[in-house]
């Protein structure tokens, strides 16, 4: 297969000025990251800063209910909250060995800010997050968090405001300051090697779930879920089942968001909804005009909202190794609350989407079966949208009553 | 009959003992309904060739005022399909060249093959595509090259001369060499290593080299050595022609110099 390409998706599809410091990284990928002294320091500081190995959880309630083995993939307990740190301290550990001073990244519901930011204090680099105008007003509290760890947040006013700008903007950033400056890509997307890079940071989580699965249940699951957005948690545990012999017949569910799912408002669900282009440097699935122009992408979960996705999910879709559905915001807050309830665990939104699926279509499982969703957050941070829409939570109303 | 090429054009500049003009302008800025009395009038200020920017909603090459232009073009309804029809009946008129300026994924939804067809049709020589480098441009270019229509590589302050050398051996029309490391946008000063690029690719491409990115004036090319054959000046252009002054105005200062 050709270098940076997983199938007919992939490439390299960006300005010449950022071929370089592309090369630069790939070379990085070959020699640094899997040398055993780096991969002893990256292990190193993934037990003892970002708190892995991470637990695989049964639902007890869930389970009884739904009539199969409901597991769950802690990465709610990573710390900042989210898998996105198995990224970013990985990343920031190779820049800093590739002799970087400073890392840039993008963020839309600032996880990955966070997570970018707090892995340049660890590693004491200088740290600059793009962050879409709207994001930066809808997601108050990550900002706080950024702005604490150091981090300089540059709002983005270009475009949608959102997500896809901040991208274009940390990519024009990097074209000025790339001889000191690595760009700390938070999905697996984007130009080769971020997609092969982020997928190798993040298939730790697939890893875990296997040894775990064979401890905690004597085998590998039936099947395996995660919610796709870019796609990093999703391919991060997706991976180690997909690239093995051995685990062909467990099924792999990513779960899209499709926004409110009413026809004809925006989604963010270009493996289910779009058509093959190129953006941010890759040719994959893309919600887009029929004039090739990007469309703006919707999901009440701030995470999923980005029109394109990582070339590989869509590989994965192509060869049908992979099945993605469609899970509407509705469906998400339900789950969001279920689990809440039923297992004292608050996942995030973003996760919400794969849970939501398990729990509304119990019959696409096999009684007494193993299902594992990757809970890829936790849901602290979703509380004041959550509010918005779930009367649970509507303090006044409830206590008037 | 085909027209004199635009490796040619930039030589009969040359020949004439002045750098040969590019000026680039978003279609249908700043009004579609303007933009053809822009593009006559820059013809008939002395252009050599004129780079037609086809808009995209996320162009990761370009500075605040390329992207705005852009925004409003698609605001406007402009499109891929719609410019090649409206430059078919206006590039009969003009005596420049024409070029396409634009990003990958606009081309690649309205067809490769179809693509080149049509811009031939609408008197295009050229495209410049900034988002596709060397290793991904083998599609676009097996589409044009039956209508011998010219894809132009970009190179900048960190292309190799090796990597120079590996993009003029597939090409053809002129080379852009981009003046800085970042975006288009006007700057007031060129840095150092614009001059370094420009004598770089003068020995890598037989072919003329047309330097871009913050050019605004004669003044700031006026030291290099060699100098390029060509200028492109983009964001100055729109600016200038947003604030509701004439392109004449623009290129005044640019025919003076020769």
């Amino acid at each position: 297969m050709k270098k940076g390409w997983f199938g007919d998706f992939g490439g390299q599809f960006v300005p010449e000025l950022l071929i370089p410091p592309l090369r630069e990284l790939e070379r990085a990928c070959e020699t640094i990251l899997p040398s055993p002294a780096f991969q002893r320091e990256l292990a190193e500081v993934l037990r003892d800063f970002a708190g892995r190995p991470t637990p695989l959880s049964r639902c007890d309630a869930l389970s009884r209910d739904l009539g199969f083995n409901l597991w769950l993939k802690r990465e709610d307990l990573v710390h900042t909250g989210a898998h996105k740190m198995n990224n970013t301290i990985g990343q920031a550990l190779l820049a800093k060995h590739m002799g970087k001073k400073n890392l840039i990244a993008e963020t839309g519901a600032g996880q990955h800010g966070v997570a970018t930011a707090a892995a340049a204090a660890k590693l004491g680099m200088g740290c600059s997050i793009y962050m879409g105008s709207v994001d930066v007003e809808r997601q108050a509290p990550n900002v706080s968090r950024m702005k604490l760890l150091g981090a300089r947040l540059i709002p983005v006013t270009s475009g949608t405001c959102t997500l896809k700008d901040a991208i274009n903007e940390a990519l024009r950033a990097w074209i000025v300051s790339q001889a000191d400056t690595h760009y700390s890509f938070g999905t697996a997307a984007g130009p080769h090697p971020f997609p092969t890079l982020v997928r190798d940071l993040q298939a730790i989580i697939g890893k875990e779930t296997k040894e775990q699965a064979r401890r905690q249940i004597g085998r590998l699951p039936d099947a395996v879920l995660a919610c796709v957005g870019g796609g990093s948690n999703a391919i991060g545990i997706f991976h180690p089942f997909a690239a093995d012999p051995e685990a062909a017949s467990v099924r792999l569910i990513g779960l899209e968001a499709g926004g409110t799912g009413e026809p004809g408002c925006y989604t963010s669900a270009p493996l289910n909804l779009g058509s093959p282009g190129v953006l941010h440097g890759q040719y994959s699935m893309l919600l887009q005009s029929a004039d090739g122009q990007i469309e703006p992408s919707h999901s009440v979960s701030a995470g999923l909202d980005y029109p394109g996705v990582g070339p590989e999910h869509s590989w994965l879709q192509r060869s049908r190794r992979a099945e993605y559905h469609v899970v509407t915001d509705a469906s998400a807050l339900r789950a969001f609350e279920t689990l809440s309830r039923k297992e004292g665990i608050i996942p995030a939104l973003e996760s919400s989407h794969a849970l939501a699926f398990v729990l509304e279509n119990p019959q696409a499982f096999t009684p007494d079966s193993h299902v594992v969703v990757n809970l890829s957050g936790r849901g602290d941070k979703d509380l004041d949208i959550a509010s918005q829409h779930l009367t649970l939570l509507q303090g006044d109303a409830t206590c008037a009553r | 009959m085909r027209p004199i090429s635009l490796q040619q054009r930039i030589e009969q500049a040359g020949s004439q003992r002045r750098v040969a003009l590019i000026p680039f302008i978003t279609a249908g800025f700043p009004e579609p309904t303007s933009f053809p009395q822009i593009l006559r009038d820059l013809d008939e200020s002395g252009a050599d060739i004129i780079e037609i920017g086809i808009p995209f909603s996320d162009p990761v090459a370009d500075g605040p005022v390329v992207e705005e232009a852009s925004r409003q073009a698609l605001a406007a309804g402009v499109n891929l399909e719609r410019t090649l029809k409206e430059l078919a009946s206006l590039a009969p008129g003009l005596r420049a060249s024409l070029v396409l300026m634009g990003y990958y994924n606009p081309f690649l939804q309205y067809g490769l093959e179809r693509l080149a067809r049509d811009a031939d049709a609408a008197g295009i020589q050229g495209l410049i595509v900034p988002d596709l480098p060397l290793d991904e441009d083998g599609p676009l270019r097996a589409a044009l090259s039956p209508w011998g229509l010219d894809l132009i590589p970009l190179v900048g302050p960190n292309t190799g001369d090796e990597r120079m050398r590996a993009y003029a051996a597939a090409a053809s029309g002129y080379v852009y060499v981009v003046s800085v490391m970042g975006t288009t946008g006007v700057r007031t000063e060129l840095p150092a290593e614009a001059a370094d690029t420009v004598r770089r690719a003068r020995n890598a491409f037989t072919l003329p080299v047309a330097l871009g990115f913050g050019i605004h004036s004669p003044e700031q090319i006026r030291a290099m050595s060699p100098p390029p054959q060509a200028v492109v000046f983009g964001s100055a252009l729109l600016q200038h022609l947003a604030a509701g002054k004439s392109a004449k105005d623009f290129m005044a200062p640019w025919i003076k110099q020769k």
